[in-house]
């Protein structure tokens, strides 16, 4: 039995782990002020640039490398059209996810079927033999231990350097921080390209990792959870962290309904991920003051500067 | 105790500064000498291109011509931090605070040299109590009041350790004490040989504590003179060319109250806004009743309870001609004879994207035919007659308001508000940003309508427009409202006395909320 | 080097042209895209933009494709016109085929016996209030609780994917259909009338072209449009108005769901005349980039949807005579709108030459 749970709480954590490396990545976006809808886009092309990127290379950290690099070209485009250009971020952000679930599918077409290479386990040396620990936690891709390592880096970046500080202000403000010299539109175009290349890991995991093979539309709405997480998580980093693997843990109980031979249809089963963002995004907006103290306060809102 | 011009070189020299925007020449061959340890103020209506030079000084915008000369050699200043570098500091007028980071944090921000925050915040402590100015790093930003805000932005600006130090309008947030206060500061800052650039149009200031001033009129420098020795008809000549204009005062013939407030209390809706308290107000048909007071002291919380715009006021409290209107929507409001002209204008009073014959339907029923069918030639008509009878300098109809100068604009917002003959006019910073011709036409305005029967109410900043215009003058404090005063028995000093919130309290009456907590700005 | 300068008013002229040159410059990318695929650019960028016009079939084909995707549209613009930003009509598509449907099957199983004149519009009127039920769960979440509509509404589409599957798979299928995932084929009086003979138009087409005329009435010319644009271009100014941002809010949605739930329904009981889990090839998503596009106008919409028709068709054809890739048409539409986004700066600023500033020398 606890075995069972601790091969759940491996599955929550591995599936916990692509959300969180997005929801992060996102959270540096919105603490400079810019909202990325385009996140669900950047994860599928990323995804489909991972999988064949390991196809022909045989390479996992090639793959990654190349998913991150995939993210950062199209949130740099992004970028530039919503920084620059002064274009709509929610109609911008669409049409990135948009663009990016029709690319994706069309460079994926021949990958389709395709089988990466054997599948590798990891365990931590000696952590890993811990009864009933050591499979829980320490039997992890090493991107998953990346992820809490950036959540606790995050936190310190944002909270107790100067850095972060800067970016902090200017997504509360960028009118103040901009007459105060900072160069505003520079910094925000560089929190959404390492938001992007962010993405991009957690979608070349998915593939490459996670699934791992290709379908069209592989992320199955993973960006958009990504997306509630960051105000589910009241925009720190820890929260970011710990709602991913609340939602790895719901997408995980699907399954283990199933294997426990619950009596409800695999579709109802398969909703559950998606009804409980809809649960959390209601109980985390009924309270409008809550949301303004935490939120940043230029989040969504076009940038000009007066010079 | 003028202890300017220790030396011949000048610290700072513009020449030629010209610089002009799409609708506007900002500054045109503007001319500008400060001499080390001088007070030297720049004077000019709203408009005038004050604000434009001063961030050309400081490295925000680029001039299109002329020549920067710092203590005697050309520079070229390409951003803030060139500026700072040079020893140039700004106090801003509209502050450039982050409400969510402490005042230490603020300044961490705002210095180029590495330091730590502690570092910082013992900087701070220091330099505060060298000049005698209450600050506590500590604190988040939101929490202080406005003259707290400035404190923490000229110590910022004083921890650099300036040679020139500009100040944009920094008495417009402040009491009058408090103002007196901070000449205390500046005189200190000018005997230790800095530099002092005071912006302003307030004549009284500039001759209580500058050196030279320069008067800057439509982009152009009409005059340098030292203004101890002129007198405020002179300065304000130059200023606007002429004397300023005198309004008729016709004896008061007040009618019944027209609108009431009885004991409105309101709690604030989040931590940056203030709660009202008991607040008694009267406004009789046939008179001007002013609501002076800085600004964050109340006053958008009263409006909004008034306007309709918030509804959660105790029914009763509020009355429009003796109807209870507490919990009436602005439309309904609107319907029995009350209108309001906020004081932010595009993007509230105005759509700033849509045509003025659009705009007209924000406040305007008269064209929406049954069945919700818009008559366009009908809202067309009334724009156009607005536009001719309040002398409006617009395309037409169908221009879109932002591409209005701000005195146009609330030229036509205060048209449309009169125009629909209300019974009640509300109106918040009638002129702020207006020019003085546009100004005085305003003013004429409200008093036109005053002596038609109108009952106005106006909120406004600018103690000389209410002292102008007003019959009665009321003061808000940290959501207080004084009783009332007549404006001929009134004094500035009295009504400064006031701002503070030390009115004489009614035997019995409560103590005012908050009034422990904060130092007195 | 370049600069952007605000432009006084925006430039009318550029408001049209924008998505023509947007279009422009994707059918430019679209044919490096076929040389780089090995393929004749003209033989390709004539599948998407001659062969669905070029004979009466291939015209009512366009115009089939294009009612769903100007019904979604249009309802999507009058919401992003009042700021509420639902990005759900596939989902709101979905519920209005599966309402539709379940009202066709259940006269078809139980064999009711009524005229296509009055059993058509029980069909389409069910579609819609399936399509602005599904809505309302938005509206709710984003009334009483704040809840961002984005995701809301988006999540509700992944569920009604499910839903709709499970119908289809459980309950709803065809006993005798050899255990495929489909209905029984809706009986003929709750199909939708045919319009043009020997195709496959119905009668939507037709309503589709009274409602782009009734919602451009709707939006310049009404009293409660007026209030929805101001609610979307100055939240401020409306509530200075006294326009009821809760009954914006409501409109917009119960509007747009409905138009989705009705175009939903159309399919179903159009072309399809059951429901299978394809009911939708991501109509309420292109239909998104069809109102912009469109310009968030009626008539632009209307243009609009002609065009994205023809690229799906044209990427149909580009497969089966090409073998170019289906998926090639969702790179084109997502092509269309980034340029198109790009390009709409150029209404309200204009690009300058500027030379290096003067610097700051006397003479």
């Amino acid at each position: 039995m606890s075995g069972e749970i601790a091969l759940l709480i491996a599955a929550t954590i591995a599936s916990g782990t692509p959300l969180a490396l997005a929801g992060l990545g996102l959270l540096v976006n919105e603490k400079a002020g810019v909202l990325n809808l385009g996140a669900e886009g950047m994860m599928l092309v990323a995804a489909i640039a991972g999988f064949a990127a390991a196809f022909h290379s045989g390479s996992q950290w090639l793959a990654f490398a190349a998913g991150a690099g995939a993210g950062m070209i199209l949130a740099a485009g992004f970028g530039v059209l919503v920084i620059w250009l002064g274009t709509n971020q929610y109609a911008t952000g669409l049409a990135l996810s948009l663009f990016g679930f029709g690319f994706s599918a069309f460079v994926g077409v021949q990958y389709v079927g395709k089988k990466l290479g054997e599948h590798v386990s990891f365990a931590v040396p000696f952590l890993a033999d811990i009864p009933f620990l050591g499979p829980a936690l320490f039997r992890q891709h090493p991107l998953a231990y990346v992820a809490m390592l950036l959540a606790a880096l995050l936190a310190w970046f944002l909270y107790r350097s100067r850095q972060g500080l800067v970016l902090r202000a200017i997504g509360e403000s960028p009118d103040s921080a901009h007459s105060l010299g900072y160069g505003v539109r520079w910094i925000r175009l560089a929190a959404v390209v390492a938001g992007g290349a962010l993405c991009g890991v957690a979608g070349a995991f998915l593939s490459v990792v996670y699934a791992p093979l290709w379908v069209e539309g592989l992320t199955a709405g993973r960006g958009w959870i990504a997306l509630a997480l960051t105000p589910f998580a009241t925009w720190r980093p820890a929260r970011v962290l710990l709602g991913a693997y609340l939602f790895g843990g719901v997408t995980m109980l699907q399954f283990q309904l199933q294997a426990a031979g619950v009596q409800i249809s695999s579709q109802f089963l398969s909703m559950l991920p998606y009804l409980a963002t809809i649960v959390v995004l209601v109980l985390i907006s009924r309270n409008p003051a809550w949301i303004r103290i935490n939120m940043p306060a230029s989040l969504g809102k076009p940038f000009h500067p007066s010079a | 105790m003028n202890t300017a011009a220790t030396g011949t070189v000048p610290r700072l020299r513009l020449t030629g500064i010209r610089k002009a925007y799409p609708s506007v020449v900002a500054n045109d061959g503007v001319d500008l000498t400060v001499m080390p340890g001088e007070i030297h103020a720049v004077l000019g209506e709203n408009g005038a291109g004050k604000s434009t030079l001063m961030k050309i000084i400081y490295g925000v915008v680029k001039p299109d011509a002329g020549e920067i000369r710092w203590e005697d050699r050309p520079v070229e200043i390409a951003n803030p931090h060139a500026a700072r570098a040079l020893g140039i500091a700004m106090v801003f007028q509209h502050f450039s605070l982050f409400d969510t980071l402490t005042a230490a944090e603020n300044v961490w921000l705002g210095l180029d040299r590495a330091q730590s925050l502690a570092e910082v915040t013992a900087g701070i402590r220091a330099k505060a109590a060298e000049y005698g100015l209450e600050v506590d790093p500590e604190r988040p930003v939101h929490t202080l009041s406005v003259g707290e805000r400035q404190r923490v932005e000229i110590v910022r600006a004083l921890l650099a350790e300036p040679r020139l130090l500009i100040l944009d309008e920094p008495t417009s947030v402040l009491t009058p004490q408090a103002v007196e206060k901070l000449f205390v500061t500046l005189r200190l800052l000018a005997e230790r040989g800095c530099s002092i650039l005071y912006i302003s149009h307030k004549l009284d200031e500039i001759r209580a504590l500058c050196h030279t001033c320069t008067v800057l009129r439509g982009g152009r420098v009409t005059g340098v003179a030292d203004p101890r020795g002129e007198t405020s008809a002179g300065l304000s000549r130059l200023m606007i060319g002429a004397e300023p204009p005198k309004l008729q005062h016709r004896p008061v013939e007040r009618g019944p109250v027209a609108l009431e407030t009885r004991a409105l209390s309101l709690e604030r809706q989040d931590q940056f806004g203030v709660t009202l308290g008991a607040i008694d107000l009267q406004v009789h048909a046939g008179e001007v009743v002013g609501i002076a007071g800085v600004s964050g002291n109340g006053q958008q919380e009263l409006l909004a309870a008034l306007s309709g715009e918030d509804r959660r006021a105790r029914p009763g409290s509020v009355m429009l001609l003796g109807v209870d209107v507490a919990r009436a929507s602005a439309g309904r409001r609107r319907r029995q004879g009350l209108h309001f002209v906020p004081e932010e204008r595009l993007g509230r009073a105005a759509v700033p994207t849509m045509g003025l014959a659009h705009n007209l339907l924000l406040t305007r029923r008269e064209p929406v035919r049954a069945g919700g069918w818009l008559d366009l030639r009908r809202m067309s008509a009334m724009a156009q007659a607005i536009i001719e009878r309040y002398n409006v300098k617009a395309g037409g109809p169908a221009s879109v308001a932002r591409s209005l100068s701000g005195g146009n604009l609330q030229k036509y917002i205060v048209g449309r508000e009169i125009d629909a003959k209300p019974k009640v006019l509300i109106v918040a910073q009638p002129t702020w940003g207006v020019d003085v011709g546009a100004s005085a036409q305003i003013r004429a305005a409200l008093l036109a309508l005053r002596d038609a029967g109108c009952a106005v109410l106006v909120v406004s900043e600018e103690l000389d427009e209410l002292f102008e215009i007003s019959d009665r003058l009321y003061v808000i404090a940290r959501g207080r409202l004084s009783p009332p005063i007549g404006t001929s028995t009134a004094t500035p000093e009295r009504i400064g006395q006031w701002m503070s919130g030390l009115w004489a309290e009614a035997p019995g009456a409560a103590p005012m909320p908050g009034e422990v907590a904060h130092a007195p700005a | 080097m370049l600069r952007l300068e605000p432009r006084p008013q925006p430039s009318r002229a550029m408001s049209i042209a924008s998505p023509v040159i947007a279009l422009a410059l994707t059918i430019l990318i679209a044919g490096v895209l076929f040389v780089v695929l090995g393929k004749d650019p003209v033989r390709g960028l004539s599948m998407f933009f001659v062969e669905p016009l070029r004979n009466v079939r291939g015209l009512t084909e366009v115009a089939l494709k294009a009612t769903p995707l100007v019904l979604c549209a249009l309802g999507l613009a009058v919401c992003y016109r009042a700021n509420v930003w639902n990005i759900g009509a596939e989902g709101q598509f979905l519920l209005g085929a599966i309402a539709a449907g379940g009202v066709a099957l259940y006269v078809t199983t139980q064999g009711i016996a009524a005229p296509q004149w009055a059993m058509t519009p029980v069909v389409l009127v069910a579609g819609m209030l399936g399509g602005m039920a599904w809505a309302s769960i938005t509206a709710l979440a984003r009334d009483r609780f704040n809840a961002n509509e984005i995701l809301v509404s988006l999540m509700l589409v992944y569920v009604a994917q499910q839903l709709l599957n499970y119908l289809v798979f459980g309950p709803w299928k065809d006993p005798q259909g050899f255990n495929f995932p489909q209905t029984k084929t809706f009986v003929a009086a709750t199909l939708l009338p045919n319009l043009v003979p020997q195709s496959r138009l119905h009668i939507g087409f037709a309503i589709m072209l009274v409602l782009v005329a009734g919602f451009w009435v709707f939006m310049f010319r009404s009293w409660r449009g007026f209030q929805l644009q101001v609610g979307g271009l100055a939240p401020d100014a409306a509530r200075y108005a006294g326009f009821s941002g809760r009954t914006a809010l409501w409109t917009a949605l119960l509007v747009s769901g409905g138009m989705a739930g009705l175009a939903g329904a159309m399919e179903a009981a159009g072309p399809l005349r059951q429901l299978t889990p394809h009911v939708s090839t991501g109509y309420g998503f292109t239909a998104i980039i069809v109102c912009f596009v469109g310009r968030l106008h009626p008539v632009g919409c209307l243009f609009a949807g002609v065009l994205l028709s023809m690229l799906l068709i044209g990427g149909e054809l580009g497969q089966s005579r090409l073998g170019l890739p289906n998926a090639l048409t969702g790179v084109f539409q997502g092509l269309l709108l980034f340029l198109l986004l790009a390009c709409d700066t150029l209404i309200h600023y204009r690009v300058r030459w500027v030379r290096q500033h003067p610097t700051a020398v006397a003479s």
